[in-house]
């Protein structure tokens, strides 16, 4: 395989989406590094930014000039390298202007299909419907006089399924971003039985060429990232639920959030979390992965009745949240929606009298923040866990049963053969969901 | 070796806060004070400690690089911005890259030496946090010669001194130069500690000489260097009154609240040249020698020092360049504490331009207002006890890779 002969030629399908502009920003800038190298100086490249949204389009060059400009000037030492032959670039300014001309010049943004038919890869991140995606795969193939490979960004669909439905011959691999992919370091490389290995090695080299942290994920609905986070979604939904029959629902939600942050010290509670991803895209990859599942019904009706009153969460298109089962204000959480009521409670209303119910915060208990860049987590984890363990309050008791459900869940990963080791899990959760220590552990 | 030939003082030194990362006040984000406001401030408050503008004969502006940083020239033209008293009055701007604020002092004591001016204003003045660093680097770039730029790093100047710290290593040992410089690095931020206008004043980090040990990353800066191994990037402006007898007559100032000036040494290398040694100052020795052999004094009774520390490794040099220890000894010298705050010859008592800051044109203003303090006992709590013995203050201002050399000697006045 000639790496850098494949990149020469590249589309990405999708390429105004969320996952799509970053892919496109990632592997332009990797492409446009490979055009500097002395021994490609000959060699012509070119990335199709295919999307059927014409004016996302639009937005997706503006987004891109910024974010190459913003890499352009923290990789400055290497770039002064790399055009160091060019006598006419003199000052830094100069160069990162050119290196952002040079990234920018390689991308040629197209609401039509046919440009992609000239692409020796394609990397696809439309909206996760499988139908769509076969439609799309198949009608790139068939035109296509290269025999491409896919790499597909889905969360959910069984790449075995998109490959024998397309007719793509094991020239398809799962490539699992996660959002956004400019920041997030981690990429599940999902490959099935039938992938060419040449096109494995290929997504492990581009990977690391671009910094990611890789973890290998075997080819099961939802893999290794939503195969944990949907299942303890739904066991917060459920918790919820249970508390829903003591308090009123918007206290229950208010107590599973806080307890699955503050006591679990996670980034984000977990109601904050599904509000992040979106409602209807849980809602989505829980039935995409349900009917693979065998003794288990991942389901919320709770989420569809949601979606049915139109709360969807998600992110507007500048980043920001839009509101779900929280309310944000400057990203913040403020208020919870009340199902019953169908309008928001703030949370100031609500906050004294839950608080109370949970009890004290274990004494060592610090904000994921303080935790989180520390050498000596694991010290940290230890005695906090034991003295959580030691307090007798409602709070604790939810924590302690949320992080036992936790750990469950990622040996079930493992002893279904969908990660390969807990190390795997672990990684996953660490890097992708920024957690400040892994599912599988012995801190309980 | 030419002496001043008419008695000169100093008096009403001002700094205004160095601001840029450590400060807490200090946002990249948000709208900050620009160069107007600087001069504005630094120049009033010393105005006010020397009677008002009508006693000011000529004012000397320092700057290096308003153009770059700020598309500003013809600062001159600022002066009576300060205050309305010194319009139609003489003013200069003066530049030279890292030295332009000992270079106004300079032309302030060449303005009293030659009887045009009894009283003379000088403000040093750079306002740098206007563009990201990257960008800044460039605009320093200046200060070395414009044909070396595409040749240099991306970082210029940390990487000209990290030349300096790999060739001073390879010759003297590598774990005695770190450790040296780490020493260095912990007396700066000490010192600045101590002082409410510093840049590290809110630093708080416990082991700074752990900090200092650290291995430089090649790949995200320079080989021989890490970023806190140079001075800041800062905004800020300091100012101080020239005088002479007839000018302190004139403010109404007493003689105990000054410092006399009793020599000054310039000295000028070829900016096209590479330094014959990578691991000698030597145009800051020739700058130095220089004043001493003006004021008559040998290098043991001067009892502090503000030295141009750059970046870590220049500390360490200018040691040796004033003779304070050999050449390969500066390491010694500075671990067994001698340039600590309660050392034989405490330097950069304020924390240097790796402490205090390094906003470029003001510096050897900000120099000769820490020395003014501590000979007249007006440091606060940064203030060192100056022996009888050791009477002298002695101030070095660099002007990029040791080409433009401004030294000055001070003694309190009586
Ligand atoms: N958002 C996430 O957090 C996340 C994380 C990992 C993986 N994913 C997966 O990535 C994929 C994309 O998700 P997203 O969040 O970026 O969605 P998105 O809605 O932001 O982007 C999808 C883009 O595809 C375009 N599109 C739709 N139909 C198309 C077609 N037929 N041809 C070309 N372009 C078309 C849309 O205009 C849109 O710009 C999905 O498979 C999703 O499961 C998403």
């Amino acid at each position: 395989m000639d790496y850098t002969e494949k990149l020469q030629n590249v589309s990405v399908v999708g390429a105004a989406g969320k996952m799509g502009s970053g892919i496109l920003l990632l592997t332009a800038m990797e492409m446009a590094d490979l055009s500097l190298k002395p021994e490609n100086k000959k060699r012509h490249f070119c990335i199709n930014a295919m999307d059927v949204s014409g004016e996302a389009l639009s937005g997706l060059m503006k987004y891109l000039k910024a974010q190459v400009l913003r890499a352009a000037e923290r990789k400055i030492v290497a770039l002064r390298d790399a055009y160091s032959d060019r006598k006419d670039l003199i000052e830094n300014s100069d160069i990162i202007n050119q290196y952002v001309d040079d990234v920018l010049f390689l991308v040629r943004p197209t609401t039509y299909l046919e440009p992609t038919y000239d692409s020796s890869v394609v990397f696809e991140a439309i909206k996760e419907d499988p139908e769509l995606k076969v439609k799309v795969f198949k009608q790139i193939n068939e035109n296509s006089k290269k025999k491409p490979w896919f790499c597909t960004n889905t969360s959910s669909i069984p790449i075995n399924e998109l490959d024998k439905n397309a007719g793509l011959d094991g020239r398809i691999l799962g490539v699992h971003f996660y959002n956004p992919p400019a920041v997030q370091r981690l990429v599940e490389i999902i490959k099935t039985d039938n992938t060419d290995p040449e096109l494995v090695e290929f997504a492990n080299t581009f990977s690391k060429n671009l910094r990611k942290v890789v973890v290998p994920s075997a080819d099961f609905a939802g893999f290794i990232g939503n195969g944990h986070f949907m299942r303890d979604a739904l066991h917060g939904i459920k918790e919820a639920e249970k508390l829903a029959e003591k308090y009123s629902f918007t206290e229950a939600v208010y107590m599973i959030n806080k307890v699955s942050q503050d006591y679990l010290i996670r980034p984000m509670g977990i109601f904050q979390l599904i509000d992040y991803v979106g409602i209807d895209v849980c809602q989505y990859i829980m039935s995409v992965m349900n009917p693979h599942l065998k003794d288990e019904d991942l389901h919320s009706s709770l989420l569809d009745k949601m979606i049915e009153l139109g709360v969807y969460g998600g992110q507007n298109f500048d980043g920001s949240q839009k509101d779900g089962f929280l309310k944000y204000e400057k990203g913040r959480p403020v208020a919870i929606f009340d199902i019953n009521k169908k309008a928001y409670q703030d949370i100031s209303t609500l906050k004294d009298k839950c608080d109370k119910e949970l009890g004290e915060l274990p004494a060592s208990a610090k904000p994921w923040k303080a935790v989180i860049g520390d050498k000596n987590k694991d010290e940290f984890f230890k005695t906090y866990f034991n003295e959580l363990k030691s307090l007798n309050s409602k709070g604790a008791q939810l924590a302690l049963d949320y992080v036992k459900r936790s750990r469950e869940i990622g040996l079930k990963l493992v002893s279904d053969k969908i990660a390969f080791s807990e190390k795997d899990v672990n990684t996953v959760l660490l890097t992708g969901f920024f957690h400040a220590y892994g599912p599988i552990n012995d801190y309980i | 070796m030419t002496k001043l030939r008419r008695k000169t003082y100093m008096v009403a030194g001002y700094n205004t806060v160095s601001l840029g990362t450590g400060r807490k006040e200090f946002h990249p984000k948000k709208p900050r004070p620009g160069l107007e406001h600087y001069i504005k401030e630094a120049g009033q408050e010393t105005l006010k400690m020397i009677g008002g503008a009508e006693n000011v004969d000529e004012t000397v502006i320092g700057n290096f690089m308003a153009a770059g940083f700020n598309k500003q020239a013809n600062l001159a033209a600022f002066a009576p911005y300060i205050d309305d008293g010194l319009r139609y009055k003489p003013a200069v701007r003066v530049e030279g890259a890292c030295s332009s604020g000992a270079m106004a002092l300079a032309t302030g004591i060449k303005s009293i030496q030659a009887e045009t001016a009894d009283v003379v204003l000088a403000i040093g003045v750079e306002v740098q946090n206007s563009v990201k660093a990257m960008y800044g680097a460039d605009i320093l770039a200046a200060a070395g010669w414009a044909q070396e730029r595409k040749e240099g790093h991306a970082y210029f100047f940390p990487g000209k001194f990290s030349d300096r710290a790999k060739a001073y290593a390879e010759k003297f040992g590598e774990e005695k130069a770190r450790k040296a410089t780490a020493k260095w690095y912990q007396n700066a931020i000490e010192n600045a500690r101590l002082c409410p206008t510093a840049q590290e004043y809110h630093n708080t980090t416990k082991d700074l000489f752990e900090v200092g040990m650290t291995k430089p990353n090649p790949k995200a800066f320079v080989d021989s260097l890490n970023v806190f191994d140079c001075s800041k990037v800062s905004d800020g402006a300091s100012a101080i009154a020239i005088l002479s007898e007839e000018g302190l007559k004139r403010c109404g100032i007493d003689k105990n609240d000054c410092v006399e000036i009793l020599s000054m040494g310039m000295a000028e290398e070829d900016i096209t040249k590479p330094p014959a040694d990578l691991t000698k100052l030597s145009t800051t020795t020739a700058a130095v020698e220089k004043a001493l052999d003006s004021a008559d004094i040998n290098k043991e009774r001067i009892g502090t020092v503000e030295c141009h520390d750059c970046f870590t490794i220049a500390g360490i040099m200018a040691v040796e360049a004033i003779g304070f220890a050999g050449h390969g000894s500066g390491t010694d010298f500075v671990l067994e504490g001698n340039t600590s705050r309660t050392g034989s010859v405490p330097f950069n008592t304020t924390g240097g331009l790796i402490g205090w800051g390094h906003p470029t044109g003001a510096t050897g203003v900000h120099q000769a207002v820490t020395i003014w303090e501590q000979l007249t006992g007006k440091a606060g709590d940064a203030q060192i006890q100056i022996k009888p013995e050791k009477p002298y203050g002695l101030t070095i201002n660099m002007g990029g890779d040791d080409k433009s050399l401004v030294s000055i000697v001070y003694k309190k006045a009586v």
